[in-house]
């Protein structure tokens, strides 16, 4: 009681002091003073006001930098965004030599990016849910720790590498498994090609990101699975269940928050990235919904692909604009995810 | 397994019911059967693919045949369980096998991507790869001429000048977070979640926008460890926040209840104990700047030549330089080009892991572990 910090140190803990036990319900708050505890004053030093004031502005430049990284977005964008009006986000061209009456927009950059992030979210959150669920809950506890590494390992790789072996390697290699669903699945029309050319498709790319996706997401789902509470799951044991009927019915219902969160936050990861895309796509502007077709974009790409040639005015501008348009989504996507995972019951005591 | 229950009541008991007395089985104990069911459904479906996939799958290559191998083994896998234990059985053991196969499979692209980058970047790896730059070698000289020196000091400075701006301001928003607890915890906690996805391009735009455009500078080592920073902030506040938390509350009010105040019971006692913890904090910070490629090509910009001067001038680094020998190479694999890119990646990989190691091992301490 005389602890000068709360000992629970999870966030919005700030309970206040319990009730005095011998104050009546609905007894005025002047005679429950005279009955409580004596509430602990305390006048800090100048040093300590110091200290607080120095952590809480160290605390804000993160807001600082992100408010400045927007305004001075919009700023450059202006130019662009002033030219080509609303129809910079319906348009589906980006001329080589932009003028001030020429038509360009990021329609197509932008759906690129969404598909490619899609197409690597279908494969990373079952492979990160079956991963984080080995991890808490079948893998033997000597080799957890060494597995986590492992997955956090994938996640220190750069983002350079994975573009290199995706498209020296892992290509060549993926062709073979995208001619047979076309082959065989070219029914359905995302899996329809109208020329047989596979290499640098928006599938090889979602399958490198995928990858850089998997240990975003695994490390918090991980996280959460790893708070279901131990009560619920030996209860379901007790009861009869199999393992996975515990895992079903106590630790993935316990754990969608995370599930949610986790997949969004590697969403976020998948919008971003950046030279794995540019090295494997090869860029179009002309929206296709084929997959596996050669051709693809991503806003990140395009940025660092055309930026040596958009030097000055309305070229850099129009860059500018597209940078903006990437940095509100994955703001929008990320505090969104973090949002999710903070108010699920899993997550209330973890930080993502 | 138990050998103490030697009792006699339970032997005649079952040996008067005709059964064998049976040693007492741990309820999650693997039977011999259970693995012969395994290997046994592994081997069968290998061979019924290895007899259909060239008839049904000729264009898929190796990776179709291992995806339908996989298939094939888990069908099998549990019509057999089924018929030997029931469908509940079944279910429980197929989706353990499932799992058990993604997680491991995982690291099958890690060891891939591994033994590639190493074995592509031997090829041209010499000492002169780190003693020469690129001044004079042209795009189709041989790849053991020229070097990335200059790409390597390049590297260097830019990550330590991006530690030197980063790792005071990661730790002290960590401390507000976690020490100080005033009323924008949660917000500063939203900040750094919203910062550390930001795309590493727009990071370089950003500084691009300002330290370039604004303030009229030029392309310099400088300019691309702002940008670096910016990446390496939330990392580090993140990772030194879980490591505060880490630290036991006991310290901190023995420190309190002896009169300390809180800037000293911080600063002599909560830092000096997450000391290893924190040294990881920044070592991974470091891992995740050094491969960074996107905000380079618009700060750093990149050069042939050595500049040591990260604060005037373009500058090479590892990963820009990678990046440039690739473009050189157009695609095409065995150029000149493309064993300089993959030296680099070699050269570059092998920092990451080197960093990684080391921030695990420093961070097995007590006090980081989980």
């Amino acid at each position: 009681m005389l602890l000068i910090k709360p000992p629970a140190r999870g966030p919005g803990t700030e309970s206040g002091e319990p009730p005095p036990v011998d104050a009546t319900p609905g007894a005025a708050p002047a005679s429950s003073d005279a009955l409580g505890p004596r509430s602990i004053s305390r006048n800090r030093t100048r040093a300590d006001r110091i200290y607080r004031g120095l952590s809480l502005a160290g605390g804000m430049i993160t807001f600082v930098v992100l408010f400045l990284i927007g305004l001075f977005l919009v700023i450059r964008s202006a130019a662009a965004i002033r030219v080509a009006g609303l129809r910079f986000f319906t348009t589906a061209a980006w001329p080589p030599f932009l003028t001030e009456h020429s038509q360009f927009g990021i329609a197509a950059i932008v759906y690129y990016t969404v598909e490619i992030a899609l197409i690597a979210l279908v494969i990373a959150v079952p492979v990160s849910i079956a991963t984080a669920l080995f991890i808490a809950e079948y893998a033997p506890r000597h080799i957890r720790r060494p597995l986590t590494s492992l997955v956090d390992l994938l996640a220190a790789v750069p983002s350079l590498i994975y573009g290199l072996w995706g498209f020296f390697y892992l290509q060549p290699r993926m062709i073979g498994v995208s001619a047979w669903l076309n082959a065989h699945l070219g029914f359905i029309p995302i899996f329809k090609v109208t020329e047989p050319l596979f290499r640098s498709s928006p599938f090889i790319a979602g399958v490198v990101v995928s990858l850089m996706v998997v240990p975003i997401s695994t490390s918090v789902m991980r996280e959460v699975f790893s708070q279901t509470p131990q009560g619920e799951k030996e209860a379901a044991l007790a009861l009869g269940g199999t393992r996975w009927g515990m895992i079903r019915k106590v630790v993935l219902p316990f754990g969608v928050g995370g599930m949610i969160g986790g997949s969004m936050l590697g969403l976020g990861r998948a919008l971003g990235e950046t030279i794995a895309v540019a090295i494997i796509i090869s860029p179009v502007l002309v929206i296709s919904p084929h997959i596996l077709q050669s051709g693809g974009n991503s806003v990140a790409a395009w940025i660092a692909l055309r930026f040596s040639e958009s030097t000055g005015g309305l070229p850099l501008s129009a860059l500018m604009a597209a940078g903006l348009t990437l940095f509100l989504l994955t703001l929008v996507v990320n505090v969104i995810a973090s949002f999710i995972v903070s108010r699920s019951r899993s997550g209330s005591g973890i930080e993502i | 397994m138990s050998t103490q229950l030697e009792d006699p009541g339970l032997h005649v008991q079952a040996e008067s019911n005709g059964h064998r007395s049976l040693p007492p089985m741990k309820p999650g104990a693997l039977r011999w059967n259970d693995f012969a069911i395994f290997f046994g459904a592994a081997a069968s479906s290998l061979s019924l693919v290895w007899l259909v996939y060239e008839r049904l799958a000729p264009t898929a290559g190796a990776l179709g045949f291992l995806i339908c191998w996989v298939a094939t083994f888990l069908l099998v896998y549990w019509i057999v369980i089924r018929e030997v234990d029931g469908p509940l059985v079944a279910t429980d053991k197929l989706v353990a096998v499932g799992i058990g196969i993604i997680a491991v499979g995982l690291l099958v692209p890690l060891v891939s991507i591994l033994v590639y980058i190493i074995y592509q970047g031997l090829h041209a790896l010499t000492v002169h790869f780190f003693l020469k730059d690129m001044t004079g070698i042209a795009p189709d000289a041989p790849a053991t001429t020229g070097g990335a020196s200059h790409a390597i000091v390049g590297s260097l400075e830019q990550v330590g000048i991006a530690l030197i701006i980063s790792v005071p301001i990661g730790i002290t928003a960590a401390v507000y977070m976690n020490e100080v607890r005033g009323q924008m915890t949660r917000p500063v906690r939203t900040f750094v979640n919203a910062m550390s996805g930001v795309p590493s391009i727009v990071a370089g735009l950003f500084i691009y926008a300002t330290w370039l455009l604004t303030f009229h500078h030029s392309f310099s080592g400088f300019a691309a460890a702002l940008a670096l920073s910016i990446l390496m902030l939330p990392t580090v506040a993140r990772t030194s926040e879980e490591v505060l938390r880490l630290v036991p509350d006991g310290l901190r009010e023995a420190s309190l209840a002896l009169g300390s105040p809180e800037w000293r019971t911080t600063w002599s006692v909560v830092l000096p104990t997450a000391r290893s913890g924190l040294v990881t904090a920044v070592i991974l910070g470091m891992a995740r700047a050094v491969g960074e490629t996107a905000p380079l090509i618009m700060t750093s910009f990149g050069t042939q030549t050595m500049n040591a001067n990260p604060f005037s001038g373009a500058q090479q680094s590892l990963p820009l330089f990678v990046w440039q020998q690739y473009q050189l190479g157009g695609g095409a694999v065995g150029t000149p080009s493309f064993l300089r890119a993959f030296t680099g990646a070699f050269a570059l990989i092998m920092v990451v892991l080197v960093l990684f190691v080391i921030a695990r091992l420093i961070g097995r301490s007590k006090f980081t572990a989980r």
